[in-house]
């Protein structure tokens, strides 16, 4: 009885050798597959490169290249003494438009930073995890209102993106930004501020239904007290405000502080089941199957919480290179405008219009609309939004003029309020962003896979064969599929 | 090029014989009753809002909160408005402002992200529907075929009670550029992918949209400064259009003020009265007053006590407004029992949400809630 058995075991295994293991490397599909899943666009070289490897080495590349720190130099106010937070009913009208101004500005320059970072890093993947964070732990500029508190909070971000979200978990609970934002600052035992402790639960670990109104409330007391140095925007522990009571956790008991309750929530189950599908709709489809999601949150939790087990069970799997799936998520602001600006090899001197034009679209980084983040997928494209899309890839890859169609909305902005001078400007700085046909098509070693690189699903109209190369990069920007990754 | 093709579409708008069947069937078609809701996001604070302000239990549990009854804008003898609403009194005088009390439901749910999704689809709260409520009434009782659409979202947001495939909605930041962009709009065809299927449905949207749509209409009627300001004003136009929209949806917020909440709430509370009567004007100004009605929603309202941040935390029922030429001014719903808090500290509800819809869809469409809603909701005679 064994033995036919395993000699047929042999036989399969023979058999699927030499292909097996994926000898014969992802191919030029698989790996733009790859590079625009786990980072924003890719050039030609680059996927061609990609193409030759198979499934887990080139996995494994990309894992072996991430980082914790950015590769750009950051904004010099970052390192500049810290801002105190100004009680604005002290300041004067001109103070106050003068902070509101300094914020605004500093606020443009943090995000064309890390724009430019996500277009210009050896490792894409390092941003798209710190932008997955980000949208896990979701804190706005427009609450904390401190650039400096968000670029520190970013770097947090970036440290632990492929490290250990436990260590990450327990860093963002007393991250100054995320301190803010969710009013733990001020949260005190006579009446514990419950924000922080809710979203910990519904957003950041175990997800909505699998606590309690009462776990909670119980909670809340036990992050009373972790609160931010107002000089130096600094954590600081206020041992007057912590109730060192006891608490009763999700069936637990005992005098727990924060830190506890983290772990508590750590211990749960549900935990790694709630970040495995969170990754499987980021890097693989709209619909995650469960008992996948569950065998990757097994490896999550085996590995105690490292990062890079869980992508890497995520990304060699066959969900993620399955053909269904290839084409299946709507590409968020960011994709398509720094995807853009990757794969067609723009390299504008000034990110600040592709902030604008993220913002536009939706997605304003450092200011997600709310603690959920943002909702993404379908989500991204309402009629406004995908009208924007439109206008953002025809000012692109119009031609020699981008400009020239927009002339009566310059007009109109001539005259307008600040907002919309400011708006004229950023348009008018987009000069450097127009695709430049000969050198793209310099760039290709085939011009004929022009196709394969930029869509990622079949075009809706395709462009017609005897299309001159402008002619059909235009044609393929300008189809739905390009709206795809 | 862009000139010469804006100015076509004035002169194609103007001219009733320019080949536009779409026009000339609006003007056969009894123009649909307009609703204008506003979500208050975030989750307001209805007793800073509708304030009762001589109820002794209102000032204890605030101590700093409790606004000053020498302030409040009495409308009887218990029921006040904040200060900052000022300017919706000579609606109260002119009984064109109903105050509905006490509007939430049963097992409230405190999660700002799953009470909004139970107020878009109008479920129970443990109940899960894809689609917006407003949706599944235009899908059972659709807008003549002549409208614009059934439903226009003004600014960012979700499609809250539009989402959906099951009505014609669309999301609009400013009527003026949506024209402008519309011609950028292309492509239609059929696909397996559901992302693709997405967005070739709103393309086919924009471009059907588009050709209805008329913006640009001057009002003597001065709109309020910032981006509310700017919806309302996207509002009139789109009240003013031809061809006819059932709904428009904006928003205001965030409301969720856990900290220092008392300027911000006077702020945002100051915007919605400004807006309100921004709106007023313009529809009068356009005969449009006596067929729309003006309602907020939100999630949740906010807990009685006060938090030792000078703000407030999740509640469950709140007040809500309701305005319009035809609207029966008074207060409805019953004011917030601060006696009788449940082990959260919240307020019981009064009002359950779905009549607060139900009074909508019947008393002012004449769409039969029940088959909507999924039961029978004692409606309020506000209409």
């Amino acid at each position: 009885m064994l033995i036919p058995a395993m000699r047929l075991i042999c036989a399969i295994a023979t058999f699927l050798l030499p292909f097996g293991a994926h000898a014969a490397g992802i191919g030029y599909d698989g790996a733009r597959h790859l590079l625009n899943r786990t980072g924003f666009g890719a050039t030609d070289a680059e996927v061609a490169d990609y193409s030759r490897l198979g499934r887990e080495e080139a996995v494994d590349r990309l894992l072996a290249s991430t980082r914790r720190e950015a590769s750009v130099p950051p904004p010099a106010f970052v390192d500049a003494p810290f801002d105190r937070f100004y009680r604005v009913s002290n300041l004067s009208a001109d103070e106050r438009m003068a902070v509101q101004r300094k914020l605004v500005l500093e606020s443009f320059e943090l995000r064309a930073w890390w724009l430019r970072e996500m277009a210009q890093t050896p490792s894409p993947l390092t941003e798209r995890m710190t932008l997955f964070w980000h949208n896990h732990f979701a804190t706005s500029q427009q609450k904390v209102r401190s650039l400096q508190l968000m670029y520190r909070q970013n770097a947090l971000l970036r440290r632990e993106a492929l490290g250990n979200f436990a260590t990450l978990l327990h860093a963002i609970a007393k991250d100054p930004a995320m301190l803010v934002y969710l009013d733990n600052a001020g949260s005190r035992r006579q009446a514990p501020n419950e924000n922080f402790a809710r979203e910990v639960m519904e957003l950041f670990t175990l997800g909505e239904g699998h606590y309690g109104e009462q776990d909670i409330k119980e909670a809340a007391r036990a992050f009373t007290g972790w609160s931010l140095d107002r000089e130096t925007g600094e954590y600081t522990y206020r041992r007057v405000w912590h109730d060192y009571g006891t608490k009763t956790i999700l069936g637990r008991t005992g005098r727990f502080d924060g830190e506890d309750v983290l772990d508590i929530l750590l211990a749960r189950p549900e935990t790694a089941r709630f970040i495995a599908a969170k990754l499987w709709r980021e890097f693989v489809s709209p619909t995650p199957d469960a008992a996948e999601v569950s065998r990757w949150a097994t490896v999550f939790r085996d590995a105690k919480y490292e990062v890079k087990p869980l992508l890497r069970a995520a990304l060699t799997s066959d969900a993620f290179w399955s053909p269904a799936n290839r084409g299946a998520l709507v590409k968020s602001p960011v994709d398509l405008v720094v995807g853009t600006l990757r794969t067609f090899g723009i390299r504008p001197v000034d990110l600040r219009p592709a902030v604008f034009a993220c913002a536009a679209l939706g997605q304003n980084p450092f200011a997600p609309p709310n603690v959920k983040g943002w909702a993404g997928g379908d989500a991204w494209i309402d009629s406004a939004t995908l009208l924007g899309r439109r206008q953002f890839v025809d000012r692109v890859f119009r031609g020699s003029d981008p400009m020239a169609a927009e002339a009566p909305m310059r007009v109109a902005a001539a005259a307008g309020a600040p907002g919309q001078a400011l708006r004229r400007m950023l348009e008018q700085g987009m000069g450097d962003y127009a695709f430049d046909a000969d050198r793209f098509a310099g760039s290709l070693a085939k011009t004929e896979r022009v196709d394969a690189l930029v869509l990622a699903y079949p075009a809706v109209s395709s462009p017609d064969r005897e299309m001159p190369f402008p002619e059909r990069v235009r044609a393929l920007v300008a189809d739905a599929s390009y709206q795809l990754k | 090029m862009t000139l010469a093709r804006r100015d076509f579409l004035k002169i194609a708008a103007l001219a009733p014989f320019a080949g536009s069947a779409a026009f000339a069937a609006a003007l056969d078609q009894p123009s649909r009753k307009l609703l204008i809701l506003i979500e208050l996001r975030g989750g307001n604070d209805g007793l800073n809002t509708v304030v009762p302000y001589s109820d002794p239990l209102y000032a204890s549990l605030r101590p700093r909160l409790a606004i000053d009854p020498d302030k409040v804008v009495k409308l009887t003898e218990k029921t006040g408005l904040h200060p900052s609403l000022e300017k919706l009194h000579p609606r109260w005088e002119a009984r064109e402002l109903a105050i509905v009390q006490g509007v939430g439901y049963p097992q409230p749910n405190l999660s700002h992200f799953r009470s909004i999704e139970i107020w878009d689809t109008a479920s129970k709260s443990d109940e899960y529907l894809d689609a917006g409520w407003l949706a599944r009434a235009f899908a059972a009782s659709p807008s003549p075929a002549s409208f614009a659409a059934d439903g226009v979202v003004v600014g960012a947001g979700s499609m809250g009670p539009l989402s959906g495939n099951a009505a014609r909605c669309i999301a609009l930041a400013d009527p003026a550029q949506f024209l402008r962009n519309a011609r950028l709009a292309r492509g239609e065809g059929e696909t397996r992918n559901p992302a693709l299927a997405h967005i070739l449905r709103v393309e086919r949207d924009v471009r059907a949209s588009a050709e209805k749509l008329t913006a640009g209409r001057k009002f003597e009627t001065a709109f309020p400064a910032g981006p509310f300001g700017n919806a309302v004003n996207t509002a009139a136009q789109l009240a003013t259009n031809e061809s006819g929209v059932a709904v428009v949806r904006l928003s205001l917020g965030s409301f969720d003020t856990h900290a220092n909440q008392q300027g911000t709430h006077a702020n945002l509370l100051r915007q919605l009265a400004e807006g309100i009567e921004a709106l007023r004007a313009a529809l009068l100004e356009a005969g449009r007053w006596d067929t729309t009605v003006i309602a907020t929603y939100a999630e949740f309202g906010r807990r009685p006590r006060e938090n030792q941040s000078g703000g407030t935390d999740h509640g469950t029922a709140s007040a809500h407004l309701v305005t319009g030429g035809k609207v029966k001014g008074g207060l409805y719903g019953a004011a917030p029992a601060l006696d009788r808090l449940d082990g959260d500290g919240n307020l019981p509800h009064a009002v359950d949400f779905r009549g607060y819809y139900a009074t909508l869809l019947d008393r002012w469409w004449g769409i039969d809630p029940k088959a909507v809603l999924g039961g029978r909701f004692e409606t309020l005679p506000i209409l």
